[in-house]
């Protein structure tokens, strides 16, 4: 079979829905990141001062576009495949010759699309308060795709193993939300005394914050080498578990 | 060709229950079948494994020669299904329900278009294409159930009870709609607990009780097996105790109400004869039960003695 006809329609179905309810998935990335720019950019920044040798605005910003891409990646996922299990409409691809990987690749692909369209909607905003430079357009779009990427399978596997409502807030408010702010979005790791230095190494955001960042104005607390294999082998890792999930049928099949 | 053919299927669920104790089933091309049971039989373990919701524990399935395991894909290219709750997304409108669903099958979108257009003229539902489909009424639901299964122009065509919960007007038209499809070359499955449905649509049957099959033949032949009909009859005047005749079990339900076992050998012209000769009007007869019924209800009631000896 074409497998080409079954991706584009649950990818076409996801961005619909997305596009549908945009007062609840565009909107709302907008106004904070608003925010997040006028107190943490403007009237707190201009205190700051500069860091790594860039305005303290023209710093956070990539942080908050890579910020937002993640979060929107995660949601998109996990509130549509979980919606569509819990509606049982789930039925209609495995019932269907629609292989696991296209099922993946479909809903992966929405999360992506998501958390791109969310980040340009918060450059567009950044423009407006910051004069942003870009250093290597490759690498932060390539950084962005593949972050998007990362967590719209970790949203994936958040749905499928999930069996209510709460179990989807878990993981975005205790875990997602925690690292993210702690990834060095509003600040440099070098910053941070000795020990949570060592200890925010641990942490994956700040090696995409911080490859993401050197795209825009060239300086990196990280080497960007090792944040992209970093980055390609968590996909690695998250697309095969969730393959073996889709193909044991974790929580879809009995 | 065989359009269903099942070997020693068994499915144990984790917490340890039987559901299918190693069934066999084959379903010819064409055919319109019947699979019924009482609740928690099989049945929809059965379907479930059919149509890939359901891992099963062992055994195999081949749908049109094509091995569910081996041949995934050419399988469930001929499989469509309705399965007894409502799941399409409520959030669509009828149309885009279809036409994801044809897309899932790998249809270009050209045909889709025509073929969604086609299904829901033939389930009347044409009007309601662009409804979203939360808005619209339980027996609609049911037939876009059924519009979403045939989109891809399905082989075999699975009917997991369609016609539960709607009301007989609806239920008469959907069995027509199913006989239409049934014609056009479609071999249908159906579960139903109106036995009636099964008797009137259905050429073949398998009754399932316990994960395992306890009756699998053709309709004709099963109901022929049937040797005794109950009767209720109405009568003109009351009477104070039930008659006795020679060949017939006859109770007297209330003083204006017999219930009469007739047995096929005696009929029901000796029934009115041996009545007339006691002066006992009749008004009214109807037959207790559905024939298939009561077939079933033997069946299963044997199952049920055998397993407690």
């Amino acid at each position: 079979m074409n497998n080409w006809i079954p991706f584009r329609t649950i990818i076409v179905k996801e961005i619909y829905r997305f596009v549908r309810i945009w007062p609840q998935t565009l909107l709302p990335p907008a106004i904070t990141t608003t925010l997040y720019f006028l107190i943490f950019g403007k009237l707190m920044g201009d205190r700051i001062g500069s860091i790594n040798g860039s305005p303290y605005m023209d710093y956070i910003v990539p942080g908050v576009i890579l910020m937002s891409v993640i979060s929107h990646a995660y949601a998109n996922v996990v509130s549509s495949f979980y919606s569509t299990k819990f509606q049982r409409n789930i039925e209609e691809l495995i019932v269907a010759p629609v292989p696991n990987w296209v099922i993946l690749a479909g809903y992966v692909s929405g999360g992506v699309m998501r958390g791109l369209l969310v980040g340009c909607v918060v450059g567009l905003i950044a423009m407006l308060f910051a004069d942003l430079t870009i250093h290597s357009i490759w690498i932060s779009v390539s950084m962005a795709f593949l972050t998007a990427t990362l967590f719209a399978l970790a949203g994936f596997i958040n749905a499928v193993m999930a069996e209510s409502f709460d179990d989807i807030s878990i993981i975005p408010n205790f875990v997602l939300t925690p690292l993210s702010y702690l990834g060095g979005v509003f600040y440099s790791v070098n910053m941070l005394p000795g020990i949570w230095q060592t200890i925010s190494m641990g942490n994956p955001i700040l090696y995409m914050v911080n490859a993401f960042r050197y795209g825009f104005i060239g300086v990196s607390d990280i080497d960007i080498q090792l944040s992209f294999l970093m980055t390609g082998g968590f996909i690695a890792v998250l697309a095969i578990f969730s393959l073996y999930l889709l193909y044991k049928g974790t929580g879809i099949k009995q | 060709m065989k359009a269903l053919s099942i070997r020693n299927l068994r499915k144990t669920y984790n917490n340890g229950h039987e559901a299918l104790k190693g069934i066999d089933l084959d379903v010819e091309a064409g055919d319109f079948f019947a699979l019924l049971g009482p609740n928690g039989a099989g049945k929809s373990t059965a379907i479930g494994i059919i149509s890939s919701l359901v891992n099963a524990s062992s055994g195999s399935v081949s749908i049109f020669g094509h091995d569910l395991k081996k041949e995934r894909s050419q399988a469930k290219s001929c499989i469509g299904l309705v399965p007894q709750e409502i799941n399409f997304n409520q959030f669509d409108t009828v149309k885009s329900i279809l036409l994801n669903q044809a897309g899932y099958y790998g249809t270009p979108r050209q045909l889709a278009l025509q073929r969604t257009e086609q299904c829901l003229k033939q389930m009347d539902l044409w009007d309601k294409r662009d409804t979203i489909s939360r808005r619209l009424s339980g027996g609609m639901k049911r037939r876009v159930m059924i519009a979403r299964a045939m989109v891809h122009a399905p082989k075999l065509l699975i009917l997991d009870e369609p016609t539960a919960g709607v009301d007989i007007e609806i239920r008469r038209s959907m069995w027509k709609m199913m006989e239409e499809v049934n014609q056009q070359g479609t071999t249908i499955i159906l579960t139903t607990h109106y036995l009636e449905e099964a008797e009137s649509l259905c050429r073949n049957i398998a009754i399932i009780d316990q994960g395992c099959i306890v009756e699998n033949s053709d309709m004709k032949s099963l109901l022929a097996r049937l040797n005794v009909d109950h009767f209720v009859l109405d009568l003109a005047e009351p009477l104070a105790a039930a008659p006795v005749f020679d060949g017939f079990k006859i109770d007297l339900m209330d003083d204006k109400i017999l219930e009469v076992a007739v047995p096929k050998e005696s009929g029901l012209n000796e029934l009115f004869k041996q009545l007339s000769g006691q002066d006992i009007r009749v008004l009214s007869l109807k037959n207790k039960t559905n024939r298939l019924e009561q077939l079933f209800m033997d069946l299963v009631d044997a199952k049920t003695a055998g397993e407690a000896a």
